[in-house]
């Protein structure tokens, strides 16, 4: 079996991939950073029905993202690695209301949803690793109590 | 176009940069957009086979790449803040460099870790990947996200901001 077989077979990818990966990512970073979709002010006046600046960007963002994917479907488009480009539907469970109400709390407060927060530490603002460890924090006590919560 | 590029983008440009991360990254690397589940892929680094199952049945290898994605998004952050703008970007207002900022960040953090790994996903996951595949769970999802930031602003606004 070579390297590149047993790298798949653990889950790793291939460094071509992991470079794809951060790049796609980079881009990602620079429009949150640049859009300042991951600026507090902004996503505090969306919640204030201030301005329409954050509601238009996640409008276009869904608009955009559906018409591709309906035509990577339409192309029977499969992945660089030739991987077949199949969207697994994300399953409901209460935890889709009561999560999803907490997460929005939290990008309330901070201004920040999981992207913006590594885009904001990217930016030099420091006080965005508390975010970090306060998300990871949370990841901990979910993880710790998710049996116990309704699902 | 040197000034389009130094001031903040307008919402028709980011928008589309922004949805057309979901294809670019199912076509480089056949995964699905998402940043949330890198919080459970950190866990699962730091529980090293140990610890909650969420942590210990995680697939750590597999998920790896959600860590590479998140500090390319870093890398993003930093050429936005230090190379294509004219004096940096104030991400959070003033009011939070401090000791009551610290507090609102960590608790928010904590909020936003619990909420998104509960929910099975984020803003990207849910909202922009889920809806855009038609999901119904990942609407009810998004509905739900400005459900909680609506309550928390007009409730608490005045006391927290």
């Amino acid at each position: 079996m070579d390297a590149k077989q047993t790298n798949s077979k653990q889950g790793f990818q291939s460094l071509g991939a992991y470079l794809r990966i951060l790049l796609v990512g980079a881009l990602l970073g620079l429009v949150l950073a640049k859009s300042e979709a991951a600026t507090w002010g902004r996503v505090h006046k969306m919640f204030r029905f201030e301005e329409a600046h954050m509601y238009l960007i996640i409008g276009v963002a869904i608009a955009v993202a559906m018409a591709s994917m309906w035509i990577l479907k339409k192309l029977n488009a499969s992945s660089v690695g030739g991987d077949p480009i199949v969207y697994q539907p994300k399953p409901y469970h209460k935890g889709v209301v009561i999560g999803g109400m907490i997460f929005g709390a939290g990008w309330a407060i901070t201004g920040a949803c999981p992207g913006p927060i590594y885009a904001q530490i990217g930016g030099g603002e420091w006080y965005a690793a508390i975010t970090l460890v306060g998300a990871l924090l949370g990841t901990f006590c979910f993880a710790s109590v998710r049996s116990r919560l309704p699902h | 176009m040197k000034d389009f590029l130094l001031d903040p983008w307008p919402w028709w440009f980011s928008g589309i940069l922004i949805g057309l991360i979901v294809p670019l990254l199912y076509l480089l690397s056949g995964k699905a957009f998402g940043v949330s589940t890198s919080f459970q892929e950190l866990g699962a680094l730091c529980a090293r086979g140990r610890g909650p199952d969420y942590f210990k049945s995680f697939n750590w290898r597999a998920g790896l790449w959600t860590v590479v994605f998140a500090v390319g998004i870093a890398l993003g952050g930093f050429t936005a803040a230090f190379v294509l703008s004219r004096d940096g970007i104030d991400f959070l207002p003033a009011s939070y460099h401090s000791p009551g900022g610290v507090i609102r960040l960590l608790v928010g953090g904590f909020l936003v870790g619990f909420g998104t790994r509960y929910a099975g996903g984020c803003t990207s996951g849910h909202a922009i990947n889920g809806i855009s595949n038609r999901n119904l769970p990942s609407l009810i999802a998004t509905v739900f996200f400005f459900v909680g930031g609506l309550a928390v602003t007009w409730g608490l606004g005045s006391l927290l901001f």
